[in-house]
């Protein structure tokens, strides 16, 4: 019954959203505000329906009501309780279901928080939200019904439908398949739905800034309202990323955290047009410039979302052979080209309106680095889209598929990277309008110097390989560069009286938005060294140990003390080494690599034994053993160079969008007087 | 403003042109042709040595793996290239079956240094980059798998009337 009631909030759902598009817009073309306060009625409501829907789901997984095909797919008897509630998103239907609710709630807020403000635009918005929604509703409700049951005719033939067909009877499995061991890890509580929210969020400033085409708005009244949605999306996706490799580093037992997949580019194409967006729209803000660029990221930033969502929403199936497999590929295909298309239609519609109100000159300015910036992003975006589409394109031109690998989109994106680097340093110290070589310098030359003692004692040190000096050269160089301006701007102040912390903590607090994408800028370069360290300096060996023998890499010493079998009653045989890790002859720590063994699959799971150091992990896999006797066991030994850095530099990343998005409020507080100017600033800019 | 409009136009051109030598060239160097397994075998003596990604069904009971050198062998099967073959078969999944239940089908042993992966089992699809020698073995320096089965499979094993 439970799940009757979440497919009838479903169904009710997506007539709500239907009706919500066709109210929303006679209501704008009749000029009649009861029909539009009907639509955000409307609007309002499907959040509890899909609440309803989502919250059945999750019953039904978690008493594991296996008659419903989703919970038979995804769930087993063995499964912990938390996994079995976050297999809402452990297939595609209930991932789709997870979308939509996210989708019901931000468009919600939206009304909640908006609604007196800017009534003009909100219709569209309406509109724009809710035919996403509809969409994936459509999906949900005719294609991929999580709540679809079994039934078994007298034949003993099985077959699914939502109601007991007549002289079928139910189809009751004793156990279910079981989410897939490597989705079985604490990381499959928070990756996909952070990721999920990124791209969700996404959406909102989408919906208005085709609004603003709608309305013919040329101002950058759309971005304003959005910055927070968009930075806030933005992070989330960054989050995403980051703990998808992690989980990767951690599960996939192959030493890596990022290999190329289809689905890992399908995530991280929006992210890119979406860092594009967020360093453009200041140039808008700032300058009135860039006003088409803007739109065109944005709606390439949403499409990338929808494209990402049918990617990765099966999580694993990673080829572009699945594309057809399933019947809502053609229709992610349609729909992504019904809003590209007419959204690029709206954009040509408006291209007049939306002329730049000045025009670049300098070729050092902030504005023409910013666009350097936005070139590259766009340049390692095509880069990306290439890979993916190349088996296709090249298919059907030649006949003959071609894929490219990991080493493609590395040695590609490689110099723009770097490049990306060097502008991330520069640009925040050039000046609007007009900069020149000179004034540039005078900002930089003691980084400069700073950065080339780095490069010295590196050559000091030993290391000989280019990429790597300039790599890390580039690091130091666009690290110090960042500290210095926040030293700078703290001494400035404290050299007014305020004691040092203070003075950087209010030079903080005050400009949110800039020192927070300095402290991201200093998270790219922890990650930058990071992925330098393990790209170029990773060893690795392997063999077969008997207790008391010793395996060589680097400095470090691995040892196979023993190894032990035991069943676990979650279904698992697992079989756990104990290894010492000894540094230079000197013991450091003891570590526990084994398989688990899933009887219920068949599948076996391979998880490491982790020794992290800001140096180097030593990252030990046990891939083989004698069964019975333990008396040899063979391993995999990887030392992964500076990977904390990728981490640690991840967490500074995200305390730095933390610090942009932060509501600012609390800093009107501490500046009384600036308030009242403040809000008169805002009051003009409404009129 | 004309004159730095074309300054900008000219710096804008110089930056395409690197990209495109960056894609061109990083094709090159990534690029591999994807081969079916009968596809592979119908080259002969043209295809030893060139690099290739081939796809195919693995048999389980083919499974070595020598854990003291850390060497792995398997016989994939062919399986059809096309997406639409592959749907008239009814899907991934039963096109994977069938293939491993097919003996007449071309097979082609695979050789694989390093650490057997979790999903290599019986009927998964693996695809294998690497290279074809004279005798007809294919050794590969990269091995991925996907099993559908596992993840999307129209009905539990199990079942109770």
């Amino acid at each position: 019954m439970i799940a009757d009631l979440g497919f009838f909030a479903l169904f009710i759902a997506l007539l709500l959203a239907l009706y919500a598009c066709c109210s929303a817009v006679v209501g704008q073309v009749r000029g009649e505000p009861r029909w539009t306060a009907s639509a955000r009625a409307a609007t309002l409501l499907c959040f509890p329906l899909l609440t309803i829907s989502a919250l059945s789901i999750i019953y039904s997984l978690a008493t594991l009501d296996f008659q419903l095909q989703y919970v038979a797919q995804v769930t087993s008897r063995s499964m912990p309780m938390y996994l079995r509630v976050t297999a809402l998103w452990g297939g595609q239907s209930g991932s789709l279901v997870f979308w939509a609710w996210l989708m019901a709630a931000f468009t919600s807020g939206v009304m909640l928080r908006n609604w007196r403000r800017d009534r003009d635009l909100l219709p569209w918005v309406i509109l724009v939200c809710m035919f996403t929604l509809a969409f994936f509703l459509v999906l949900i409700v005719f294609f991929e019904n999580p709540f679809l049951r079994m039934w078994q005719g007298v034949t003993g033939a099985v077959w699914t439908a939502m109601w007991q067909p007549a002289g079928a009877q139910a189809y009751l499995p004793m156990d279910g398949n079981g989410l897939n061991p490597l989705l079985r890890h604490p990381g499959m509580i928070i990756h996909p739905p952070v990721l999920y929210l990124g791209f969700v969020s996404f959406v909102v400033p989408f919906a208005f800034a085709i609004a603003a085409l709608i309305t013919g708005r040329s101002d950058d009244r759309w971005i304003r309202l959005t910055r927070r949605w968009s930075l806030v999306a933005w992070l989330f996706l960054s989050l995403g990323l980051i703990l998808g490799s992690r989980w990767a580093y951690d599960v996939l037992g192959w030493g890596g955290y990022w290999g190329w997949d289809p689905v890992e580019i399908a995530a991280f194409m929006p992210w890119l047009t979406g860092t594009a967006f967020l360093h453009s729209v200041m140039i808008q803000e700032k300058r009135g410039l860039f006003k088409h660029w803007n739109m065109l990221l944005i709606i390439l930033t949403y499409d990338l979302v929808i494209f990402g969502t049918f990617l990765t929403r099966s999580g694993v199936l990673s080829s572009v052979h699945s594309f057809a497999q399933s019947a809502i590929g053609p229709m992610f295909f349609a729909f992504i080209a019904i809003t590209l298309g007419a959204s690029l239609a709206l954009l040509s519609w408006r291209w007049n309106t939306l002329k730049s109100e000045v025009e670049i000159t300098s070729l050092l300015s902030r504005e023409a680095l910013f666009l350097l910036n936005n070139f590259l992003f766009i340049s390692i975006l095509v880069i990306c889209f290439l890979g993916v589409i190349f088996p296709l394109a090249s298919e059907l031109l030649t006949g003959q598929q071609i894929t490219v690998g990991p080493v493609y989109y590395e040695s590609a994106t490689g110099p723009l990277w770097a490049a990306l680097l060097l502008i991330m340093g520069v640009a925040p110290l050039s000046a609007w309008r007009a900069s020149t070589a000179r004034t540039l310098g005078r900002a930089i030359w003691k980084p400069f110097i700073a950065s080339l003692l780095v490069l010295v004692a590196l050559l000091i040190g030993g290391m000989r390989n280019p990429g790597a000096l300039l790599g890390f050269w580039l690091c130091a160089f666009v690290g110090f560069v960042t500290l210095y301006e926040f030293w700078r701007g703290a001494a400035a102040r404290s050299a007014r009286g305020e004691n040092f912390a203070l003075a950087l903590w209010r030079l903080v607090a005050r400009n949110r938005r800039r020192y927070g994408g300095y402290i991201i800028h200093l998270g790219v370069v922890l990650l930058a060294i990071g992925i330098i360290g393990i790209e170029l300096f990773q060893q690795e060996t392997q063999g077969s140990l008997a207790p008391g023998e010793r395996l060589q890499l680097g400095g470090y010493q691995i040892e196979f003390v023993s190894l032990i079998e035991f069943q676990t009653d979650d279904g698992r045989l697992v079989d756990r080494a104990v290894v010492d890790v000894y540094r230079d002859g000197r013991y450091v720590t003891q570590l526990y690599p084994r398989q688990d063994f899933y009887f219920e699959s068949g599948q076996p799971m391979t998880i490491s034994g982790l020794h992290n150091t800001w140096e180097a992990d030593v990252y030990v896999l046990l891939v083989g053993w004698e069964p019975l006797s333990g008396q040899k066991a063979t391993f995999k030994v990887y030392l992964n160079p500076l990977v904390n850095w990728v981490w640690t530099g991840g967490f500074v990343f995200i305390l730095g969008t933390l610090v942009a998005s932060w509501p600012e409020r609390e800093t009107i507080e501490l500046a009384a007087p600036s308030r009242l100017r403040g809000r008169r600033a805002a009051a003009g800019a409404r009129r | 403003m004309s004159r730095s409009r074309n300054k900008f136009l000219f710096g804008g051109l110089i930056i395409l042109a690197a990209v495109v030598y960056l894609i061109v060239s990083s094709t090159a160097a990534g690029a591999q042709f994807f081969f079916t397994v009968d596809e592979l075998l119908a080259d002969g003596p043209g295809a030893v040595g060139k690099p290739a990604r081939v796809a195919g069904a693995v048999l389980g009971d083919t499974i070595v793996y020598d854990t003291e050198t850390l060497t792995l062998s398997f016989t994939i099967v062919h399986t059809p290239g096309d997406t639409r073959l592959i749907n008239d078969e009814g899907g991934l999944a039963a096109a994977l079956d069938a293939a491993v239940a097919d003996p007449t089908r071309n097979r082609l042993q695979v050789v694989y240094v390093g650490v057997k992966p979790d999903l290599l089992q019986h009927a998964a699809e693996a695809i294998v980059s690497g290279q074809i020698d004279e005798s007809g073995v294919f050794h590969a320096n990269e091995l991925l798998l996907r099993c559908p089965t596992r993840y999307e499979e129209a009905l539990p094993a199990q079942a109770q009337g």
